[in-house]
Order: C-alpha cells, then structure tokens, then sequence
C-alpha cells in the first residue's frame, strides 16, 4: 500500500470537464429560476442582464445543461447501484455525520449519499426538461392545453426545490470532507483519502495498478 | 407612472404595501349582450384610442375578425350560433375582453415586480415596461384572456382604457356602442342599472336572465347581462364558475415562501453541521491497515 500523500487518479480530464459544465450551467439555472421563482429573489436577474434576459436566458441553459448532464449519467450509472455496504453504511450515518467513523463498511468508489445525489439528479433533471419545455414561452407553450401548462409550473417548482436541496447536499459534503474537491478540480486524491472515504475502491485500484 | 396614482392596491410579486393613499370608487363595465347588434364599433375604437393596428387576417367564413385575441387586439366579438332550446335559435354575441376580476390570476401568478397592478377602483393594468414576457399571467387568468406579443414578447390585455378613467373619461368602446349594449361607471350603478335589465328580460321570455360577476373570483369589474345566465358557457365558451386554478394557488400561494424557506434552512443546516461536528477528514490512523 502506497503512502498516505501518494496521490490516486479519481475522475479523468473528460469527467471533470462534464462534471463541471453540469456545475456551472446548474448554478445559472438556480439563480435565474429563483429570481423569477419568489420576489425575494428577484434582484437576482441583474446577473443575466435584466428581468427579461433571465428569462429568455434560463431555458437554453436548461437544454445545455440536460446535455451536459447526461454525458454525467452514462459515465456514472454503473458505478451508482446500492449494494449491501450501503445499507450497513446508511445504519452508521449518525456516527458518520458527527465524525465517528470508525469500523465503517467497506464503501466502494461511492457511498450512499453520493448515491441518493447521483439517482435523485437522474429523478429530477429530465422532469424538469420536460416541465420547462411545457412552459416555455414563446416557442413550446402556446401549443400545449392550459391545464398542462399549469401542472408543469407547479411540477417544475417542486423538482427544482428536490434537485437544489440534492445539490446543496452534494456542495455541503464535498466541503465538509476534506480532499474532496481535488478530486474534481484536479482529478486526484490523497491514498489516505481513498482509504478512509472509499476503502472498498481503494482495493480496486491498488490491485489493478499493482506492477 | 402607476405609482404616483396612490391608489394601487396590489402589485405582482410585492410582498410589501403599495402606495394607494388615495381611494377611488370601484368601476366596472357592463355589456348587455342582449342588445348587441355585432357591429364592432367597440372593437374599432379600441383600436383607435390605444393605436393598436393588428395584422390583416384572412376571412374564415364567419363574422370573428380577428378570430382572437392578440397582442394588437385587446377585445373581439366572439359570435356563435346557438339552440338554447329545441327549435330556438339564438345569436349570441359577446364582447370578449379582460374581465378585471377582484382576485386577479394574472397578477398572482406574475413574478415581475410591478408588470401587474390592481387600483382601487379594480382595473387590472399591465405595465409591459417591467414585463419580462415569461407568460405566467397566461397561465394565471380563468378567462384566456392576456397574449403575449409576437412584436416585442409582452403581454398585453385591455386596459378598461385606464389612461381615460383616471382623468374621469369612460373606456373607449364604451362611447362608441351606438345601441346602449355597453355603459360604464360606478360598480354599484352598474349593477342597479343590470337588475332593471334583467327584470326587462325575464319578462319578455328569458326566466334565466342575469348577471355575470363570478363570485370564484371575487367578482369582476367587466360584468355581463346574459339571456341565459344559468348557460354561461353557450357564449362562446364563458365559464360557468371561473377561478384560479388550485395548481395557480398551490405554486404561488404556499409554495413559494415554503420552497424558499427550506432552501435556507438546508445551507443553514450545513454551516451549523460544520461548525459543530468539525469537518470529516481522512488519514486519521484507525482506518490505516
């Protein structure tokens, strides 16, 4: 076993890159969809140039962003299923939220909060694609019934509050866990990270780059 | 400005008071259906006063012209041939239009601040300089009634000629009508004024003559006397018992602050999260094997 500031590879240039136009485009859409979501945030459409900017803006972020995003799903989808690690893991997750990880289970490359973020953004993003083509205006929504356009508003609303708690979740973990976030800025983590995150991948890797 | 009115008693996405010092009493156009002829001399006077020229149609066979509403046409008559009973045919022809109801759908369901307002004597006004064209008020109305403009992507609906009651002028259709179908003033006077046309018409053969001020929205400010007021919908569709849409409700009423409210807690959430248990770092030496 390599030493703890020995660095492992954890996401490839592609992945990063995906992962972060996914970010950035998620972002885009959180400020411009709230501000015209409650007034308090209104003042948020200054970013995009004005009220009718945001508006005309968000919904091709939105299309680029579902591109983007399922670059992101087929690259994980196999890596994401729960397995029986996950469920010893999710009866130890009070231990884990107040830093007492001791004789954790064996957690693969994902453990299963990462796991509920990946499935809950698979769940939420195409619903929110297809609710906000239902609303957008002018191009799709004048030929849709009235009723439809209704329920898509409301349905877009609730998606977009499940997929902006997932991914404040998925913010608050990668800082609360120390060494996270090289993993997606510069693709690597420290061997004692892996160990002590992901003991299950660590394993993996080190038997496969055995030489 | 709007504003400088004073008498504006709601504003789209304001969660604070709005400037309506002032109190003017509640207005409201009657159309008498029953003594309209369909000559549209309302239609054009719309069209005159606010400068509003909508793109040459073509003829569909029947007198709607344009068939709809637009961003350049904020009233049309809509005719339809109807049997209100076996062997009675009837003509009915109604001036759509906004209605300018009391609960507004349009300016719930608006998140531009100040696109929408209502004064105190219950017109409801856009103000398409602070429109940002996302057609929420679309989805907001019981009635169909705002379009959004191919020209500029505004939306747009009638006025009840605002500009005109504020310096104490009647709505533009309203002079032109040339059989009386049309009389504006105070909401009062112009429910006195359809009662004794409602009694006129019950006695010449129309029992269920009345008039049109659907409660579900907490009335209207353009108000119908219908032959067939238990049959709204034999005019071209008018609904029986318009409201907003519970779907309008639920995502402008409690959706709204609850949504937010929980996004804040949950980034509350993570800070007190860190600043408690510390944050989760690795290599501690219990887990090195």
């Amino acid at each position: 076993m390599g030493n703890d500031k020995d660095l492992v590879r954890r996401y490839s240039v592609k992945e990063r890159v995906n992962h972060w136009w996914v970010a950035i485009t998620f972002i885009l859409l959180v400020l411009s969809g709230l501000a015209l979501f409650h007034p308090a945030f209104f003042f948020l459409v200054n970013l995009f140039g004005g009220g009718t900017w945001a508006r005309i803006l968000h919904p091709f972020i939105g299309v680029v962003m579902f591109m983007s995003f399922l670059g992101l799903a087929g690259r994980f989808w196999g890596q994401n299923h729960v397995t029986d690690a996950d469920r010893e893991w999710r009866k130890r997750f009070g231990d884990i939220l107040a830093n007492r990880a001791q004789d954790l289970p064996e957690i693969g490359k994902y453990n299963l909060g990462q796991k509920y973020v990946f499935w809950a953004l698979v769940a939420t993003i195409p619903v929110l694609l297809v609710s906000g083509v239902i609303i957008w205006q002018p191009y799709f929504a004048p030929v849709f019934p009235i009723g439809l356009i209704r329920l898509a508003a409301v349905v877009h609303a609730l998606a977009a509050f499940i997929a902006i708690l997932t991914i404040i979740i998925h913010i608050y973990a990668a800082i609360w866990t120390k060494g996270s976030i090289r993993a997606m800025t510069r693709g690597t983590v420290t061997a004692a990270w892996a160990r002590h995150h992901h003991p299950g991948w660590y394993k993996e890797i080190s038997k496969g780059s055995k030489s | 400005m709007a504003l400088q009115s004073l008498d504006v008693i709601r504003r789209s996405a304001t969660t604070t008071a709005t400037p309506q010092q002032r109190q003017t009493p509640e207005v409201a156009k009657l159309i008498d259906v029953s003594k309209c002829i369909g000559c549209k001399a309302c239609q054009a006077a719309c069209m005159e006063w606010n400068d509003l020229r909508d793109e040459i149609g073509v003829n569909r066979g029947i007198y709607d012209n344009p068939p709809d509403l637009s961003g350049a046409s904020w009233t049309v008559m809509r005719y339809s041939e109807v049997q209100p009973e076996p062997n009675r045919l009837e003509w009915l022809i109604r001036k759509d239009g906004c209605m300018h109801c009391a609960e507004p759908g349009c300016l719930k369901a608006c998140p531009a601040p100040g696109a929408i307002v209502q004064y105190s004597n219950g017109i409801v006004d856009f103000h398409e300089e602070n429109c940002i064209g996302c057609g929420y008020c679309l989805t907001g109305c019981p009635f169909n009634i705002p379009r959004l403009s191919k020209k500029d992507g505004k939306a747009y609906k009638c006025t009840l000629c605002s500009d005109r009651v504020a310096v104490g002028m009647e709505p533009a259709c309203i002079k032109s009508c040339p059989t009386g179908a049309l009389v504006f003033g105070t909401k009062e006077d112009m429910k006195r004024h359809a009662q004794g046309r409602i009694a006129d018409l019950n006695s010449r053969g129309y029992p269920h003559a009345g008039l049109y001020d659907p409660e579900g929205v907490h009335g209207t400010h353009v108000m119908y006397v219908l032959q067939h007021a238990d049959r709204p919908e034999l005019y071209s569709g008018l609904p029986k018992d318009p409201s907003i849409s519970p779907l309008v409700g639920l995502w402008k009423g409690i959706t709204k602050p609850l949504l937010s409210l929980g996004i804040g807690v949950a980034v509350l959430a993570g800070f007190f999260h860190y600043v408690a248990a510390g944050p989760n770092e690795a290599g501690n030496d219990e887990t090195k094997k």
